[in-house]
């Protein structure tokens, strides 16, 4: 198969950046995304110039390293897939492809593809834990956990932190990541003791990292890869209310 | 090479509660005025940096990723190992550690594994007061399900995910110590060196893979948590970023290597399809709890498996193990399915690969009940192959998966160098020639949680405080020679990729020491490597300054360990002329195929020591003693 790519080239911050078209030619449909574009990285080396930078690690869609904007979608066009995952065989052949990376003022660029994610880091920090100490806890059956509710906290404990969601949002908003750890936890009868501390910290740590506020408009959930719920926005507004009331 | 284990007298029950007790403290209020570096953010790292950090030690933590959350434990699937026996089927902690031992062919130190066993069930309980959200049963209370090589249930597990949901549970302990500031975190910092002090491990020089600056840090004591070196194969289940680098840095200053040979080729992954595969993907173990493994009984049979009929097939593992059946440890299964590839009855474009069969499962138990249990799995293994796993088999072939060979560590997680502790997978374990599915996690967090906490105060508290400067001759010798090496690189402008070097060593340590091993194809791989790693040194291409984000030449850096390492590896498999567990010698084995053992000749760890560019490495050994577990030959029968 062969593509025609467009990509974001951007040496440093400091420096403008710009699309650069590049051919992708003889790629076998099997390939993924990722596979693609190390081959055009490997015949970019072979005339010397530099490779594109771009983020990723496991391969598997579970570190959450990977993810640029493909076409217009974080993580290209299917749904509930990451970049890594992506196949080539979901592009027709002779297509132009355009990869951008995820942008959001929280993001600040570091070289083409590659983006700094590390205000999630700081969101988590700030309250996205059970404070526990290693060697304290009870035995693990002493905090019985309804089957539906061990489900439900699992579907928001997949998040993932590629930040997709925040790429996606018009607003650069971090809700869906941000509550999906505020419902995993807030779920749990072990995450309630701090339920309302954790809320309000976790909030205002994401507006102090620059990320927008929510206005429902659901691209999040759209391109999340784990199809994260965004009913777990409802649930983070909700603990969100109550913890400032008290 | 001086080896002592320190493994504490009495009897194994009490081992680890009398060491406890002899152990010295660092006083509460003296903590802070100690720091810690920590490099790796995986189960082992994260949990270990945490607890240092909930201590109130000064610790630092390093990672190649953006974030801690990214290292490769995220990627384990299946879940993790305790002895709380919840199921009521005769679990124990004995058992586990009777297990564990078995399960590694006898070439585990019998002290570490019982420890192991022992407290694993802490860490269940401290990963479920975190929020891991382990499954669950109607009931309320957690879920089992069983691994190869037990016949009890004893794994626990969040879906297919239990890797990430751990090692968010440990980051988010982590971070929580960063909110303390007890914890400072380094990413996208990849280590180069350690630097050794006067016998003593005193910090390390990194690479800040944004800006290429290098820079040491300095510290009280270093712990290595930096996981396998899977990718020395270049294809593995190991995550691209894997590497050996921070191991073999430190193997060469001093550090011993245990059995670098020892790796766990794991049964159940999708097989390789093209030139240009980047890495493999596993299908979890847990699979085989419901999947049905076979063949074609006719060689080169072709047609498609649903039309092969029942008196066709050959459930393989089932004849040949009728006591475990499908659920043999992974070293046994490997080499079925090698075997039965050999006799051309492979399945697949490439005739590598066998059935994993859910029909029988789907039927007995409904679509929904399977897909509870292994949806991700099943999504992801549709996603890869483009095939629906519901309605036809799988096709699997084994693939490189993890190392139990390490760094060599005694009783309380040090290395040969004083003040030097490797955790986690990076450590030479303590699963033998052979890791048990769901013990890799157990081990990480127990390493991380429950052990180096308590063996690393001992240490701090008797090697007193003494700060050291990083302006210090041997911290700027360090630095010097990783930014000697770096401009070597990049001066060479010769013409092929790192990439390209990398794929010509993983075909042949596929090919030569890979899952059947024998004396020419090794000779042969450690004639080769050096001619390998002689074109990479005149011939490698990269492109970029050194002073920006230049994944090619992190790679080359890699690769370049790589090709130093795999010798090493070649000659620990040419001098274990044994078979055990993983390390499978065509030359020692038994009638019906199976490993042979050599427990006269091999009952030990083969511990490397490096010994200068020119000369050959030596060959040290600790004598393994069982005085429980009484070796025996192998049965799944
Ligand atoms: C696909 C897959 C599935 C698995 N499933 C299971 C399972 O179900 N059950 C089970 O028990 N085990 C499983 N395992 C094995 C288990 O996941 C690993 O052995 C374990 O997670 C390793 O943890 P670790 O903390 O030692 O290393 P890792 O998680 O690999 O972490 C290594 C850390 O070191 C850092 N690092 C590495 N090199 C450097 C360097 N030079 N400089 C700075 N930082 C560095 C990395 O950034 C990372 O933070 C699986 C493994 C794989 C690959
Ligand atoms: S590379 Fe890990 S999720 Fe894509």
């Amino acid at each position: 198969m062969n593509y025609t790519l467009k990509v974001w080239r951007q040496a440093r911050p400091s420096e403008k950046g710009k699309l650069v078209s590049y051919s992708a030619h003889g790629i076998s449909s099997e390939a993924s995304f990722l596979e693609m574009l190390d081959i055009v990285n490997e015949r970019l080396l072979e005339k010397g110039e530099e490779p594109i930078a771009f983020d990723h690690d496991c391969r598997e869609g579970i570190c959450g390293m990977c993810g640029s904007v493909v076409n217009g979608y974080a993580h290209g066009h299917q749904r509930g897939t990451t970049l890594c995952q992506l196949h080539m065989r979901e592009f027709s052949d002779g297509s132009t492809i355009i990869i951008e990376p995820l942008r959001a003022k929280a993001f600040p660029l570091i070289k083409d593809l590659v983006v700094d994610r590390s205000a999630f880091d700081k969101i988590i920090a700030a309250g996205g834990f059970i404070s526990i100490r290693a060697g304290s806890a009870p035995d693990g059956n002493a905090i019985p956990v309804a089957k539906e509710m061990a489900e439900r906290a699992m579907d928001a404990a997949a998040c993932i932190g590629c930040g997709a969601c925040v790429a996606a949002c018009p607003n650069a908003s971090a809700m869906l990541f941000t509550s999906a750890k505020l419902a995993q936890l807030g779920l749990l009868p072990q995450g309630q003791v701090e339920r309302d501390s954790r809320a309000r910290e976790m909030v205002r740590a994401m507006e102090d990292a620059g990320f927008g506020a929510c206005s429902n408009h659901g691209e999040c959930e759209a391109v999340c890869p784990k199809e994260i719920s965004t009913n777990f926005i409802a649930f983070l507004n909700r603990d969100f209310i109550v913890s400032s009331m008290k | 090479m001086k080896l002592d284990a320190k493994i504490p007298e009495g009897t194994i029950e009490k081992k680890w509660d009398d060491h406890r007790f002899k152990l010295k403290l660092v006083n509460p209020a003296n903590k802070r005025k100690f720091s810690i570096i920590v490099v790796g953010s995986g189960l082992a790292g994260a949990s270990a940096a945490a607890s240092l950090g909930e201590l109130g030690y000064k610790v630092l933590c390093f990672f190649y990723q953006d974030s801690p959350r990214r290292a490769h434990s995220i990627a384990a699937q299946g879940g993790i190992n305790a002895a709380k026996n919840y199921t009521n089927d005769g679990d124990s902690i004995y058992r586990l550690f009777y297990d564990t031992v078995k399960g590694g062919d006898y070439r585990a130190r019998e002290a570490n594994v019982y420890r192991l066993a022992q407290v694993s069930n802490a860490i269940i309980d401290q990963c479920v007061a975190q929020g891991v959200p382990f499954a669950r049963e109607y009931g309320g209370t957690l879920d089992n399900r069983s691994f190869g090589g037990a016949q009890v249930s004893r794994t626990f597990y969040a879906r297919g995910q239990t890797g990430q949901q751990l090692l968010l549970g440990a980051y988010s302990s982590l971070m929580r110590q960063v909110r303390a500031q007890t914890v400072t975190l380094f990413p996208r910092q990849e280590m180069l060196d350690l630097v050794v002090v006067e016998g003593r491990a005193r910090g390390i020089v990194t690479r800040n893979l944004i800006t290429g600056e290098l820079r040491s840090f300095a510290a009280d004591a270093v712990v290595l948590a930096t996981g396998g070196y899977g990718n020395v194969f270049y294809l593995s289940t190991n995550a691209k970023g894997c590497n050996v680098t921070a191991a073999y840095r430190a193997y060469k200053k001093g550090a011993g290597f245990a059995n670098p040979c020892f790796t766990q080729i794991h049964p159940t992954c999708i097989p390789v399809h093209g030139e240009y595969q980047s890495k493999l993907t596993l299908m979890s173990e847990s699979l085989r709890n419901d999947g049905r493994i076979w063949v074609p009984l006719k060689a080169k049979d072709g047609k498609l498996p649903s039309l092969i009929p029942e008196a066709e097939r050959d459930y393989f593992l089932e004849r040949r193990y009728p006591a475990f059946g499908n659920l043999v440890p992974r070293d046994v299964a490997s080499r079925a399915v090698k075997a039965v590839c050999d006799e051309q009855r492979g399945v697949g474009e490439t005739g590598l690969g066998v059935y994993l069969d859910f029909s029988d499962a789907i039927q007995r138990l409904g679509e929904q009940d399977i897909r509870d249990k292994y949806g991700n799995l099943f999504h992801m293994y549709q996603k890869i192959t483009a095939e629906n796993p519901y309605q036809v088999p799988m096709r699997i072939y084994p693939a490189v998966h993890y190392t139990m060979g390490g760094l060599w560590v005694d009783y309380n997680l040090m290395t040969t160098i004083d003040g030097c502790y490797a955790i986690g997978e990076a450590n030479f374990s303590d699963h033998g020639a052979n890791r048990l599915g769901a013990s890799a996690l157990m081990q990480g967090l127990a390493d991380g949680y429950f052990i180096l906490p308590y063996t690393i105060g001992d240490y701090l508290a008797q090697a007193g405080n003494s700060r050291i400067a990083v302006e210090h001759a041997e911290f700027r010798g360090c630095e010097q020679a990783a930014e000697q090496r770096i401009t070597k690189l990049l001066s060479i402008r010769g013409r092929r990729s790192p990439d390209s070097f990398h794929r010509e060593l993983g075909k042949l340590m596929w090919n030569d020491c890979g899952m059947a091993r024998n004396q020419s194809g090794l000779q042969h791989a450690l004639e080769q490597i050096p001619k390998i790693r002689q074109a990479f040194w005149q011939d490698l291409k990269l492109a970029g300054p050194a002073n920006t984000l230049n994944q090619t030449l992190e790679k080359a850096g890699r690769v370049a360990d790589f090709l130093e390492f795999a010798e090493l590896m070649v000659r620990d498999a040419l001098a274990r002329g044994e078979s055990c567990g993983g390390h499978f010698r065509e030359e020692s084995q038994t009638e019906e195929g199976e490993a042979r053992r050599d427990d006269g000749a091999f009952s030990h760890v083969a511990v490397w020591e490096y010994r200068g560019e020119s000369t050959t490495p030596e060959r040290a050994i600790e004598p393994l003693l069982f005085d429980y577990c009484k070796p025996s030959q192998r049965s799944y029968k």
